[in-house]
Protein backbone atom coordinates (compact mmCIF):
# COMPACT_ATOMS: atom_id res chain seq x y z
CA UNK A 1 0.00 0.00 0.00
CA UNK A 2 2.91 2.38 0.65
CA UNK A 3 3.57 2.82 -3.03
CA UNK A 4 0.17 4.40 -3.61
CA UNK A 5 0.93 7.68 -1.88
CA UNK A 6 3.80 8.81 -4.17
CA UNK A 7 1.80 7.92 -7.28
CA UNK A 8 -1.30 9.75 -6.00
CA UNK A 9 0.78 12.82 -5.22
CA UNK A 10 2.54 12.66 -8.58
CA UNK A 11 -0.88 12.49 -10.26
CA UNK A 12 -2.04 15.54 -8.31
CA UNK A 13 1.08 17.49 -9.31
CA UNK A 14 0.53 16.55 -12.95
CA UNK A 15 -3.02 17.86 -12.77
CA UNK A 16 -1.68 21.07 -11.23
CA UNK A 17 0.76 21.47 -14.11
CA UNK A 18 -1.97 20.88 -16.70
CA UNK A 19 -4.18 23.36 -14.86
CA UNK A 20 -1.42 25.96 -14.96
CA UNK A 21 -1.18 25.60 -18.75
CA UNK A 22 -4.96 25.97 -19.20
CA UNK A 23 -5.01 28.91 -16.81
CA UNK A 24 -2.16 30.72 -18.53
CA UNK A 25 -3.83 30.19 -21.89
CA UNK A 26 -7.12 31.54 -20.57
CA UNK A 27 -5.46 34.58 -19.02
CA UNK A 28 -3.59 35.24 -22.24
CA UNK A 29 -6.65 34.71 -24.45
CA UNK A 30 -8.88 36.96 -22.34
CA UNK A 31 -6.41 39.83 -22.53
CA UNK A 32 -5.43 39.32 -26.16
CA UNK A 33 -8.87 39.38 -27.77
CA UNK A 34 -8.62 43.02 -28.83
CA UNK A 35 -5.00 43.64 -29.83
CA UNK A 36 -5.70 46.66 -32.07
CA UNK A 37 -7.28 48.50 -29.22
CA UNK A 38 -4.13 48.45 -27.12
CA UNK A 39 -1.97 50.18 -29.68
CA UNK A 40 -4.58 52.87 -30.31
CA UNK A 41 -5.01 53.45 -26.59
CA UNK A 42 -1.23 53.70 -26.14
CA UNK A 43 -0.78 56.18 -28.94
CA UNK A 44 -3.90 58.17 -28.09
CA UNK A 45 -4.02 61.32 -30.23
CA UNK A 46 -0.91 60.32 -32.17
CA UNK A 47 -2.57 57.22 -33.63
CA UNK A 48 -1.78 57.74 -37.29
CA UNK A 49 -2.07 54.55 -39.40
CA UNK A 50 1.75 54.42 -39.84
CA UNK A 51 2.40 54.83 -36.12
CA UNK A 52 -0.16 52.15 -35.28
CA UNK A 53 1.39 49.71 -37.75
CA UNK A 54 4.92 50.51 -36.51
CA UNK A 55 4.13 50.05 -32.86
CA UNK A 56 2.22 46.88 -33.61
CA UNK A 57 5.33 45.39 -35.23
CA UNK A 58 7.53 46.60 -32.40
CA UNK A 59 5.27 44.93 -29.85
CA UNK A 60 5.05 41.72 -31.91
CA UNK A 61 1.27 42.20 -32.11
CA UNK A 62 1.30 41.37 -35.84
CA UNK A 63 2.38 37.80 -35.11
CA UNK A 64 -0.22 35.07 -34.69
CA UNK A 65 -1.72 34.77 -31.21
CA UNK A 66 -0.22 31.34 -30.57
CA UNK A 67 3.31 32.59 -31.31
CA UNK A 68 2.79 35.52 -28.95
CA UNK A 69 1.51 33.09 -26.31
CA UNK A 70 4.72 31.08 -26.72
CA UNK A 71 6.90 34.20 -26.41
CA UNK A 72 5.02 35.25 -23.32
CA UNK A 73 5.28 31.84 -21.62
CA UNK A 74 8.99 31.61 -22.42
CA UNK A 75 9.46 35.10 -20.96
CA UNK A 76 7.62 34.13 -17.77
CA UNK A 77 9.68 30.96 -17.40
CA UNK A 78 13.01 32.82 -17.74
CA UNK A 79 11.98 35.58 -15.36
CA UNK A 80 11.57 38.21 -18.08
CA UNK A 81 8.19 39.64 -17.15
CA UNK A 82 8.14 42.34 -19.81
CA UNK A 83 7.57 46.08 -19.41
CA UNK A 84 4.48 47.94 -18.32
CA UNK A 85 2.51 49.80 -21.02
CA UNK A 86 1.59 52.62 -18.69
CA UNK A 87 4.95 53.78 -17.34
CA UNK A 88 7.50 51.68 -19.26
CA UNK A 89 9.06 50.27 -16.10
CA UNK A 90 10.11 46.60 -15.94
CA UNK A 91 7.23 44.65 -14.43
CA UNK A 92 9.51 42.74 -12.07
CA UNK A 93 10.49 46.06 -10.50
CA UNK A 94 6.86 47.21 -10.15
CA UNK A 95 5.75 43.97 -8.57
CA UNK A 96 8.63 43.13 -6.21
CA UNK A 97 7.86 45.37 -3.23
CA UNK A 98 4.11 45.11 -3.71
CA UNK A 99 4.21 41.33 -3.58
CA UNK A 100 6.09 41.43 -0.28
CA UNK A 101 3.48 43.82 1.19
CA UNK A 102 0.64 41.55 0.11
CA UNK A 103 2.33 38.44 1.45
CA UNK A 104 2.90 40.26 4.74
CA UNK A 105 -0.81 41.08 4.93
CA UNK A 106 -1.81 37.52 4.05
CA UNK A 107 0.69 35.98 6.46
CA UNK A 108 -0.39 38.15 9.39
CA UNK A 109 -4.03 37.37 8.61
CA UNK A 110 -3.36 33.64 8.60
CA UNK A 111 -1.35 33.87 11.83
CA UNK A 112 -4.23 35.68 13.46
CA UNK A 113 -7.28 33.91 12.07
CA UNK A 114 -6.26 30.23 11.92
CA UNK A 115 -6.02 29.65 15.71
CA UNK A 116 -9.21 31.63 16.39
CA UNK A 117 -11.18 29.89 13.64
CA UNK A 118 -10.03 26.42 14.69
CA UNK A 119 -10.91 27.08 18.33
CA UNK A 120 -14.36 28.38 17.38
CA UNK A 121 -15.01 25.54 14.94
CA UNK A 122 -13.94 22.77 17.33
CA UNK A 123 -15.77 24.19 20.36
CA UNK A 124 -18.92 24.77 18.27
CA UNK A 125 -18.84 21.17 17.11
CA UNK A 126 -18.25 19.90 20.66
CA UNK A 127 -21.24 21.87 21.92
CA UNK A 128 -23.40 21.07 18.92
CA UNK A 129 -26.95 22.38 19.16
CA UNK A 130 -26.20 24.76 22.04
CA UNK A 131 -26.94 28.47 21.89
CA UNK A 132 -23.19 29.05 21.46
CA UNK A 133 -23.08 26.72 18.44
CA UNK A 134 -26.14 28.28 16.87
CA UNK A 135 -24.76 31.80 17.37
CA UNK A 136 -21.45 30.86 15.76
CA UNK A 137 -23.23 29.14 12.85
CA UNK A 138 -25.60 32.07 12.26
CA UNK A 139 -22.69 34.54 12.30
CA UNK A 140 -20.61 32.49 9.87
CA UNK A 141 -23.53 32.09 7.45
CA UNK A 142 -24.12 35.83 7.75
CA UNK A 143 -20.50 36.68 6.89
CA UNK A 144 -20.43 34.21 3.98
CA UNK A 145 -23.64 35.59 2.47
CA UNK A 146 -22.55 39.22 2.30
CA UNK A 147 -19.95 40.72 -0.04
CA UNK A 148 -16.43 41.31 1.34
CA UNK A 149 -16.76 45.03 0.91
CA UNK A 150 -19.72 45.05 3.27
CA UNK A 151 -17.62 43.38 5.97
CA UNK A 152 -14.94 46.02 5.33
CA UNK A 153 -17.30 49.02 5.32
CA UNK A 154 -19.05 47.75 8.46
CA UNK A 155 -15.68 47.36 10.20
CA UNK A 156 -14.71 50.92 9.24
CA UNK A 157 -18.08 52.22 10.39
CA UNK A 158 -17.87 50.51 13.77
CA UNK A 159 -14.19 50.80 14.70
CA UNK A 160 -13.07 53.95 12.92
CA UNK A 161 -16.21 56.13 12.70
CA UNK A 162 -18.22 55.28 15.81
CA UNK A 163 -15.61 54.01 18.27
CA UNK A 164 -12.67 55.99 16.78
CA UNK A 165 -10.20 53.27 17.84
CA UNK A 166 -8.42 52.83 14.54
CA UNK A 167 -7.49 54.82 11.45
CA UNK A 168 -9.71 54.09 8.42
CA UNK A 169 -6.84 54.05 5.93
CA UNK A 170 -3.73 51.97 6.12
CA UNK A 171 -0.59 53.61 4.84
CA UNK A 172 2.41 51.39 5.34
CA UNK A 173 4.92 54.04 6.30
CA UNK A 174 7.87 53.21 8.56
CA UNK A 175 6.58 51.65 11.71
CA UNK A 176 8.87 51.42 14.70
CA UNK A 177 6.73 50.06 17.52
CA UNK A 178 4.53 46.99 17.65
CA UNK A 179 1.60 49.18 18.69
CA UNK A 180 1.82 51.28 15.54
CA UNK A 181 2.09 48.19 13.39
CA UNK A 182 -1.02 46.80 15.02
CA UNK A 183 -2.97 50.00 14.46
CA UNK A 184 -2.14 50.26 10.76
CA UNK A 185 -2.69 46.63 9.88
CA UNK A 186 -5.65 46.16 12.22
CA UNK A 187 -8.50 47.07 9.87
CA UNK A 188 -7.35 45.14 6.76
CA UNK A 189 -6.38 42.10 8.82
CA UNK A 190 -9.62 42.15 10.77
CA UNK A 191 -11.71 42.30 7.60
CA UNK A 192 -9.76 39.54 5.87
CA UNK A 193 -9.88 37.41 9.00
CA UNK A 194 -13.65 37.68 9.14
CA UNK A 195 -13.94 36.61 5.53
CA UNK A 196 -11.67 33.55 5.72
CA UNK A 197 -12.52 32.54 9.29
CA UNK A 198 -16.18 32.08 8.39
CA UNK A 199 -15.25 29.43 5.81
CA UNK A 200 -12.71 27.80 8.10
CA UNK A 201 -15.09 27.63 11.06
CA UNK A 202 -17.81 25.99 8.97
CA UNK A 203 -15.49 23.37 7.47
CA UNK A 204 -13.76 22.62 10.80
CA UNK A 205 -17.11 22.27 12.57
CA UNK A 206 -18.38 19.90 9.89
CA UNK A 207 -15.19 17.76 10.05
CA UNK A 208 -15.27 17.44 13.85
CA UNK A 209 -19.01 16.67 13.86
CA UNK A 210 -18.45 13.91 11.36
CA UNK A 211 -15.73 12.40 13.56
CA UNK A 212 -17.96 12.74 16.63
CA UNK A 213 -20.68 10.67 14.96
CA UNK A 214 -18.39 7.67 14.45
CA UNK A 215 -18.77 4.42 16.43
CA UNK A 216 -15.42 4.75 18.23
CA UNK A 217 -16.52 8.07 19.71
CA UNK A 218 -19.74 6.48 20.91
CA UNK A 219 -17.59 3.77 22.49
CA UNK A 220 -15.44 6.39 24.23
CA UNK A 221 -18.56 8.11 25.58
CA UNK A 222 -19.97 4.78 26.78
CA UNK A 223 -16.82 3.88 28.66
CA UNK A 224 -17.20 7.16 30.54
CA UNK A 225 -14.60 9.49 29.04
CA UNK A 226 -15.17 13.18 29.79
CA UNK A 227 -16.54 15.33 26.91
CA UNK A 228 -13.23 17.22 26.64
CA UNK A 229 -11.31 13.95 26.42
CA UNK A 230 -13.70 12.56 23.80
CA UNK A 231 -13.22 15.62 21.60
CA UNK A 232 -9.49 16.17 22.09
CA UNK A 233 -8.16 12.60 22.32
CA UNK A 234 -10.61 10.60 20.24
CA UNK A 235 -12.34 12.79 17.65
CA UNK A 236 -9.72 15.45 16.88
CA UNK A 237 -6.80 13.24 15.74
CA UNK A 238 -9.08 11.67 13.16
CA UNK A 239 -10.43 15.00 11.97
CA UNK A 240 -6.94 16.51 11.49
CA UNK A 241 -6.83 15.63 7.79
CA UNK A 242 -10.08 17.37 6.82
CA UNK A 243 -9.24 20.30 9.10
CA UNK A 244 -5.82 20.91 7.55
CA UNK A 245 -7.49 20.63 4.16
CA UNK A 246 -10.07 23.19 5.30
CA UNK A 247 -7.35 25.59 6.45
CA UNK A 248 -5.51 25.44 3.12
CA UNK A 249 -8.75 25.89 1.17
CA UNK A 250 -9.86 28.81 3.33
CA UNK A 251 -6.51 30.50 2.83
CA UNK A 252 -7.19 30.38 -0.91
CA UNK A 253 -10.24 32.59 -0.22
CA UNK A 254 -7.71 35.19 0.90
CA UNK A 255 -7.17 36.05 -2.77
CA UNK A 256 -10.69 37.28 -3.40
CA UNK A 257 -10.70 39.10 -0.09
CA UNK A 258 -7.30 40.70 -0.70
CA UNK A 259 -8.49 42.36 -3.92
CA UNK A 260 -11.35 44.12 -2.13
CA UNK A 261 -9.49 44.84 1.09
CA UNK A 262 -6.40 46.38 -0.56
CA UNK A 263 -8.66 48.61 -2.65
CA UNK A 264 -10.87 49.81 0.17
CA UNK A 265 -8.03 50.44 2.64
CA UNK A 266 -5.64 51.78 0.01
CA UNK A 267 -3.07 49.18 0.96
CA UNK A 268 -0.06 49.22 -1.41
CA UNK A 269 -0.12 45.53 -2.34
CA UNK A 270 -0.16 43.58 -5.57
CA UNK A 271 -3.97 43.37 -5.76
CA UNK A 272 -4.26 47.15 -5.67
CA UNK A 273 -1.59 47.30 -8.36
CA UNK A 274 -3.66 44.96 -10.51
CA UNK A 275 -6.95 46.82 -10.03
CA UNK A 276 -5.17 50.04 -11.00
CA UNK A 277 -3.66 48.28 -14.01
CA UNK A 278 -7.16 47.25 -15.13
CA UNK A 279 -8.23 50.89 -15.01
CA UNK A 280 -5.33 51.87 -17.33
CA UNK A 281 -5.62 48.63 -19.38
CA UNK A 282 -1.96 47.88 -18.75
CA UNK A 283 -2.18 44.35 -20.16
CA UNK A 284 1.34 42.93 -19.49
CA UNK A 285 1.09 43.99 -15.86
CA UNK A 286 -2.40 42.46 -15.55
CA UNK A 287 -1.25 39.19 -17.13
CA UNK A 288 1.68 38.88 -14.74
CA UNK A 289 -0.36 39.75 -11.66
CA UNK A 290 -3.07 37.29 -12.74
CA UNK A 291 -0.48 34.53 -13.18
CA UNK A 292 0.98 35.21 -9.73
CA UNK A 293 -2.49 35.03 -8.18
CA UNK A 294 -3.37 31.81 -10.01
CA UNK A 295 -0.04 30.27 -9.03
CA UNK A 296 -0.59 31.04 -5.34
CA UNK A 297 -4.16 29.78 -5.54
CA UNK A 298 -3.12 26.57 -7.25
CA UNK A 299 -0.31 26.09 -4.73
CA UNK A 300 -2.79 26.32 -1.86
CA UNK A 301 -5.43 24.04 -3.37
CA UNK A 302 -2.81 21.47 -4.43
CA UNK A 303 -1.28 21.58 -0.94
CA UNK A 304 -4.78 21.02 0.47
CA UNK A 305 -5.28 17.97 -1.76
CA UNK A 306 -1.86 16.49 -0.98
CA UNK A 307 -2.36 16.99 2.75
CA UNK A 308 -5.71 15.25 2.48
CA UNK A 309 -3.99 12.30 0.75
CA UNK A 310 -1.23 12.18 3.38
CA UNK A 311 -3.69 12.42 6.27
CA UNK A 312 -5.81 9.51 5.10
CA UNK A 313 -4.56 6.52 7.14
CA UNK A 314 -6.21 4.05 4.75
CA UNK A 315 -3.65 5.02 2.09
CA UNK A 316 -0.67 4.52 4.38
CA UNK B 1 -46.91 32.64 10.56
CA UNK B 2 -47.35 29.12 11.88
CA UNK B 3 -51.04 29.17 10.98
CA UNK B 4 -50.30 30.56 7.55
CA UNK B 5 -47.63 27.95 6.80
CA UNK B 6 -50.02 25.24 8.00
CA UNK B 7 -52.68 26.44 5.55
CA UNK B 8 -50.22 26.61 2.68
CA UNK B 9 -48.97 23.18 3.60
CA UNK B 10 -52.48 21.73 3.38
CA UNK B 11 -53.26 23.63 0.21
CA UNK B 12 -50.19 22.71 -1.86
CA UNK B 13 -49.24 19.37 -0.34
CA UNK B 14 -45.77 20.66 0.56
CA UNK B 15 -44.64 21.06 4.16
CA UNK B 16 -43.38 24.62 4.61
CA UNK B 17 -42.04 26.43 7.67
CA UNK B 18 -42.03 30.02 8.89
CA UNK B 19 -38.41 30.87 8.00
CA UNK B 20 -38.87 29.42 4.52
CA UNK B 21 -42.03 31.45 4.02
CA UNK B 22 -40.45 34.68 5.26
CA UNK B 23 -37.37 34.26 3.06
CA UNK B 24 -39.61 33.43 0.11
CA UNK B 25 -41.47 36.70 0.75
CA UNK B 26 -38.17 38.66 0.75
CA UNK B 27 -36.96 37.06 -2.49
CA UNK B 28 -40.36 37.53 -4.15
CA UNK B 29 -40.42 41.18 -3.06
CA UNK B 30 -37.02 41.86 -4.70
CA UNK B 31 -38.17 40.06 -7.85
CA UNK B 32 -41.24 42.30 -8.04
CA UNK B 33 -39.12 45.40 -7.38
CA UNK B 34 -36.71 44.37 -10.15
CA UNK B 35 -39.58 44.13 -12.64
CA UNK B 36 -41.59 47.13 -11.51
CA UNK B 37 -38.70 49.48 -10.57
CA UNK B 38 -39.35 52.28 -13.09
CA UNK B 39 -42.98 52.63 -11.96
CA UNK B 40 -42.48 52.56 -8.20
CA UNK B 41 -39.47 54.84 -7.67
CA UNK B 42 -40.68 57.93 -5.77
CA UNK B 43 -38.17 60.25 -7.51
CA UNK B 44 -36.28 60.18 -10.80
CA UNK B 45 -33.20 57.96 -10.56
CA UNK B 46 -30.79 60.56 -11.93
CA UNK B 47 -32.68 63.56 -10.56
CA UNK B 48 -30.97 65.73 -7.95
CA UNK B 49 -33.72 66.32 -5.42
CA UNK B 50 -31.91 67.60 -2.35
CA UNK B 51 -29.41 70.44 -1.96
CA UNK B 52 -27.76 68.54 0.86
CA UNK B 53 -25.64 65.52 -0.03
CA UNK B 54 -25.34 62.32 2.05
CA UNK B 55 -28.60 63.32 3.75
CA UNK B 56 -29.97 61.38 6.73
CA UNK B 57 -33.09 59.23 6.80
CA UNK B 58 -36.13 61.53 6.50
CA UNK B 59 -39.81 61.06 5.71
CA UNK B 60 -39.27 62.52 2.23
CA UNK B 61 -36.13 60.46 1.52
CA UNK B 62 -36.55 57.22 3.51
CA UNK B 63 -33.00 56.01 2.75
CA UNK B 64 -31.36 59.44 2.73
CA UNK B 65 -29.67 61.02 -0.28
CA UNK B 66 -26.47 60.12 -2.14
CA UNK B 67 -23.26 62.03 -2.89
CA UNK B 68 -25.02 64.28 -5.40
CA UNK B 69 -28.24 64.70 -3.41
CA UNK B 70 -30.23 62.07 -5.33
CA UNK B 71 -32.91 59.99 -3.62
CA UNK B 72 -31.29 56.80 -2.34
CA UNK B 73 -34.54 54.77 -2.16
CA UNK B 74 -35.17 55.30 -5.87
CA UNK B 75 -31.59 54.36 -6.70
CA UNK B 76 -31.68 51.18 -4.60
CA UNK B 77 -35.01 50.14 -6.17
CA UNK B 78 -33.60 50.73 -9.64
CA UNK B 79 -30.33 48.99 -8.68
CA UNK B 80 -32.35 45.83 -7.94
CA UNK B 81 -33.08 45.66 -11.63
CA UNK B 82 -29.38 45.40 -12.56
CA UNK B 83 -28.28 43.19 -9.68
CA UNK B 84 -31.17 40.73 -9.95
CA UNK B 85 -31.47 40.88 -13.74
CA UNK B 86 -27.78 40.37 -14.60
CA UNK B 87 -27.38 37.67 -11.96
CA UNK B 88 -30.49 35.81 -13.12
CA UNK B 89 -29.40 35.87 -16.74
CA UNK B 90 -25.89 34.69 -15.81
CA UNK B 91 -27.11 31.91 -13.52
CA UNK B 92 -29.56 30.71 -16.19
CA UNK B 93 -26.80 30.42 -18.79
CA UNK B 94 -24.26 28.94 -16.37
CA UNK B 95 -26.62 26.31 -15.02
CA UNK B 96 -28.08 25.42 -18.41
CA UNK B 97 -24.61 24.92 -19.88
CA UNK B 98 -23.12 23.30 -16.79
CA UNK B 99 -25.99 20.92 -16.10
CA UNK B 100 -26.35 19.83 -19.75
CA UNK B 101 -22.61 19.24 -20.09
CA UNK B 102 -22.48 17.49 -16.73
CA UNK B 103 -25.26 15.07 -17.63
CA UNK B 104 -23.77 14.50 -21.08
CA UNK B 105 -20.35 13.76 -19.55
CA UNK B 106 -21.88 11.27 -17.12
CA UNK B 107 -23.85 9.49 -19.84
CA UNK B 108 -21.01 9.39 -22.38
CA UNK B 109 -18.31 8.39 -19.89
CA UNK B 110 -14.86 7.41 -21.15
CA UNK B 111 -12.44 9.93 -22.59
CA UNK B 112 -15.10 12.55 -23.35
CA UNK B 113 -16.01 12.61 -19.67
CA UNK B 114 -12.37 12.81 -18.55
CA UNK B 115 -11.51 15.54 -21.04
CA UNK B 116 -14.52 17.70 -20.10
CA UNK B 117 -13.94 17.19 -16.38
CA UNK B 118 -10.23 18.04 -16.56
CA UNK B 119 -10.80 21.13 -18.68
CA UNK B 120 -13.61 22.53 -16.55
CA UNK B 121 -11.74 21.72 -13.32
CA UNK B 122 -8.82 23.69 -14.67
CA UNK B 123 -11.09 26.64 -15.46
CA UNK B 124 -12.52 26.35 -11.98
CA UNK B 125 -9.09 26.90 -10.47
CA UNK B 126 -8.93 30.50 -11.61
CA UNK B 127 -10.09 32.63 -8.68
CA UNK B 128 -13.44 34.11 -9.71
CA UNK B 129 -12.75 37.75 -8.96
CA UNK B 130 -9.46 37.53 -10.82
CA UNK B 131 -11.14 36.06 -13.89
CA UNK B 132 -13.60 38.97 -13.84
CA UNK B 133 -10.75 41.48 -13.57
CA UNK B 134 -8.82 39.94 -16.46
CA UNK B 135 -11.83 39.83 -18.80
CA UNK B 136 -12.91 43.37 -18.01
CA UNK B 137 -9.35 44.52 -18.61
CA UNK B 138 -9.25 42.76 -21.97
CA UNK B 139 -12.74 43.33 -23.34
CA UNK B 140 -14.12 46.25 -21.34
CA UNK B 141 -17.22 46.25 -19.19
CA UNK B 142 -20.74 46.17 -20.60
CA UNK B 143 -23.82 44.33 -19.44
CA UNK B 144 -23.63 41.51 -22.03
CA UNK B 145 -19.91 41.01 -21.26
CA UNK B 146 -20.68 40.89 -17.54
CA UNK B 147 -23.43 38.31 -18.03
CA UNK B 148 -21.24 36.09 -20.20
CA UNK B 149 -18.23 36.40 -17.89
CA UNK B 150 -20.25 35.53 -14.79
CA UNK B 151 -21.85 32.63 -16.68
CA UNK B 152 -18.46 31.24 -17.77
CA UNK B 153 -17.03 31.57 -14.25
CA UNK B 154 -19.86 29.57 -12.70
CA UNK B 155 -20.37 26.93 -15.40
CA UNK B 156 -17.64 24.56 -14.07
CA UNK B 157 -19.24 24.47 -10.61
CA UNK B 158 -22.66 23.64 -12.04
CA UNK B 159 -21.02 21.02 -14.28
CA UNK B 160 -19.28 19.30 -11.40
CA UNK B 161 -22.44 19.27 -9.28
CA UNK B 162 -24.72 17.92 -12.04
CA UNK B 163 -22.16 15.34 -13.15
CA UNK B 164 -21.81 13.93 -9.64
CA UNK B 165 -25.59 13.50 -9.41
CA UNK B 166 -25.97 12.16 -12.94
CA UNK B 167 -23.23 9.55 -12.46
CA UNK B 168 -25.34 7.99 -9.70
CA UNK B 169 -28.51 7.95 -11.81
CA UNK B 170 -26.56 6.62 -14.78
CA UNK B 171 -25.94 3.29 -13.01
CA UNK B 172 -29.69 2.60 -12.69
CA UNK B 173 -31.38 -0.18 -14.61
CA UNK B 174 -33.85 2.08 -16.43
CA UNK B 175 -30.92 3.90 -18.04
CA UNK B 176 -29.48 0.62 -19.28
CA UNK B 177 -32.92 -0.26 -20.67
CA UNK B 178 -33.18 3.07 -22.45
CA UNK B 179 -29.68 2.63 -23.89
CA UNK B 180 -30.55 -0.82 -25.21
CA UNK B 181 -33.71 0.63 -26.75
CA UNK B 182 -31.29 2.78 -28.72
CA UNK B 183 -32.36 6.16 -27.35
CA UNK B 184 -30.35 9.23 -28.35
CA UNK B 185 -28.05 11.17 -25.97
CA UNK B 186 -30.55 14.05 -25.90
CA UNK B 187 -33.37 11.75 -24.84
CA UNK B 188 -31.28 10.06 -22.15
CA UNK B 189 -30.28 13.40 -20.69
CA UNK B 190 -33.58 15.21 -20.94
CA UNK B 191 -36.12 12.49 -20.23
CA UNK B 192 -34.31 9.91 -18.11
CA UNK B 193 -31.69 11.70 -16.03
CA UNK B 194 -32.90 15.28 -15.60
CA UNK B 195 -36.25 14.43 -13.95
CA UNK B 196 -34.36 12.45 -11.31
CA UNK B 197 -31.93 15.21 -10.33
CA UNK B 198 -34.10 18.28 -10.83
CA UNK B 199 -34.65 18.97 -7.11
CA UNK B 200 -31.00 19.24 -6.04
CA UNK B 201 -30.16 21.04 -9.29
CA UNK B 202 -32.81 23.64 -8.45
CA UNK B 203 -31.24 24.16 -5.00
CA UNK B 204 -27.81 24.46 -6.66
CA UNK B 205 -29.13 27.15 -9.03
CA UNK B 206 -30.16 29.17 -5.98
CA UNK B 207 -26.73 28.87 -4.34
CA UNK B 208 -24.97 29.79 -7.55
CA UNK B 209 -27.27 32.80 -7.89
CA UNK B 210 -26.01 33.97 -4.49
CA UNK B 211 -22.35 33.55 -5.56
CA UNK B 212 -23.04 35.49 -8.75
CA UNK B 213 -24.77 38.35 -6.89
CA UNK B 214 -21.76 38.57 -4.56
CA UNK B 215 -19.22 38.51 -7.39
CA UNK B 216 -21.15 41.03 -9.49
CA UNK B 217 -21.41 43.35 -6.49
CA UNK B 218 -17.69 42.91 -5.82
CA UNK B 219 -16.77 43.76 -9.42
CA UNK B 220 -19.09 46.76 -9.47
CA UNK B 221 -17.62 47.87 -6.17
CA UNK B 222 -14.17 47.84 -7.79
CA UNK B 223 -15.61 49.97 -10.60
CA UNK B 224 -15.39 47.13 -13.13
CA UNK B 225 -19.01 45.99 -13.19
CA UNK B 226 -22.08 47.99 -14.19
CA UNK B 227 -20.91 51.35 -15.54
CA UNK B 228 -22.35 54.81 -14.80
CA UNK B 229 -24.91 56.29 -15.31
CA UNK B 230 -26.47 52.91 -14.51
CA UNK B 231 -25.75 51.48 -11.11
CA UNK B 232 -26.33 48.12 -9.46
CA UNK B 233 -26.04 47.74 -5.70
CA UNK B 234 -22.27 47.23 -5.74
CA UNK B 235 -21.79 50.37 -7.85
CA UNK B 236 -24.05 52.31 -5.46
CA UNK B 237 -21.75 51.41 -2.56
CA UNK B 238 -18.74 52.46 -4.63
CA UNK B 239 -20.07 55.86 -5.66
CA UNK B 240 -21.10 56.69 -2.09
CA UNK B 241 -18.02 55.32 -0.33
CA UNK B 242 -16.96 58.91 0.45
CA UNK B 243 -19.86 59.08 2.90
CA UNK B 244 -18.46 56.22 4.97
CA UNK B 245 -16.55 58.51 7.31
CA UNK B 246 -19.80 60.35 8.20
CA UNK B 247 -21.70 57.07 8.56
CA UNK B 248 -24.03 58.12 5.70
CA UNK B 249 -27.02 55.81 5.13
CA UNK B 250 -26.25 55.95 1.39
CA UNK B 251 -23.30 53.53 1.98
CA UNK B 252 -25.12 51.00 4.09
CA UNK B 253 -28.50 50.94 2.27
CA UNK B 254 -27.30 49.13 -0.89
CA UNK B 255 -25.10 46.81 1.19
CA UNK B 256 -28.11 45.85 3.29
CA UNK B 257 -30.13 45.30 0.10
CA UNK B 258 -27.49 42.81 -1.12
CA UNK B 259 -27.39 41.09 2.27
CA UNK B 260 -31.19 40.76 2.42
CA UNK B 261 -31.27 39.18 -1.04
CA UNK B 262 -28.39 36.75 -0.53
CA UNK B 263 -29.36 35.71 3.00
CA UNK B 264 -32.99 35.42 1.82
CA UNK B 265 -32.07 33.05 -1.03
CA UNK B 266 -29.75 31.02 1.26
CA UNK B 267 -32.45 30.59 3.90
CA UNK B 268 -35.07 29.82 1.26
CA UNK B 269 -32.93 26.96 -0.07
CA UNK B 270 -32.16 25.66 3.43
CA UNK B 271 -35.88 25.60 4.20
CA UNK B 272 -37.21 24.26 0.91
CA UNK B 273 -39.81 21.55 1.48
CA UNK B 274 -38.05 18.20 1.83
CA UNK B 275 -40.16 16.88 -1.02
CA UNK B 276 -38.55 19.30 -3.52
CA UNK B 277 -34.99 19.09 -2.20
CA UNK B 278 -34.73 15.32 -2.17
CA UNK B 279 -36.23 14.68 -5.51
CA UNK B 280 -33.33 12.58 -6.69
CA UNK B 281 -32.74 8.92 -7.19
Amino acid sequence: MKARIPSLIAGRLLIALFTMVVVSFTVFAATAILPGDVVEILLGQAATPEAVAGLRTAMHLDEPALVRFGHWLAGLATGDLGTSYANHLPIAQLIGGRLVSSLKLAGLTALFSVPIALTLGITAAAMRGSIYDRTVSMLTIGVISVPEFMVATSAVLIFAVWLKWLPALSIARDVSTFGELLKIYAMPIMTLSFVISAQMIRMTRAAVIEALQSPYVEMAILKGASPARVVLRHALPNAIGPIVNAVALSLSYLLGGVIIVETIFNYPGIAKLMVDAVATRDLPLIQTCAMIFCLVYLLLTTTADILAILANPRLR
Amino acid sequence: MAVLSHHIGRWTGYRVNGVGLASFAVVLAWAIVAIAAPWITPHGVGEIVDYDYFGPLTAKFPLGTDYLGRDMLSRVLMGARYTVGISLAAVAIACFAGVSLGMAAAVMGGWADSALSRLLDALNSIPSKLFGLVVVAGVGSSIPVLIMTLAIIYTPGAFRFARALAVNVNTMDFITVARIRGESLGYLIGSEILPNIVGPVFADVGLRFVFIVLLLSGLSFLGLGVQPPNADWGALVRENIGGLSFGAPAVMAPSLAIASLTIGVNLLIDNLPQKIRDRSA
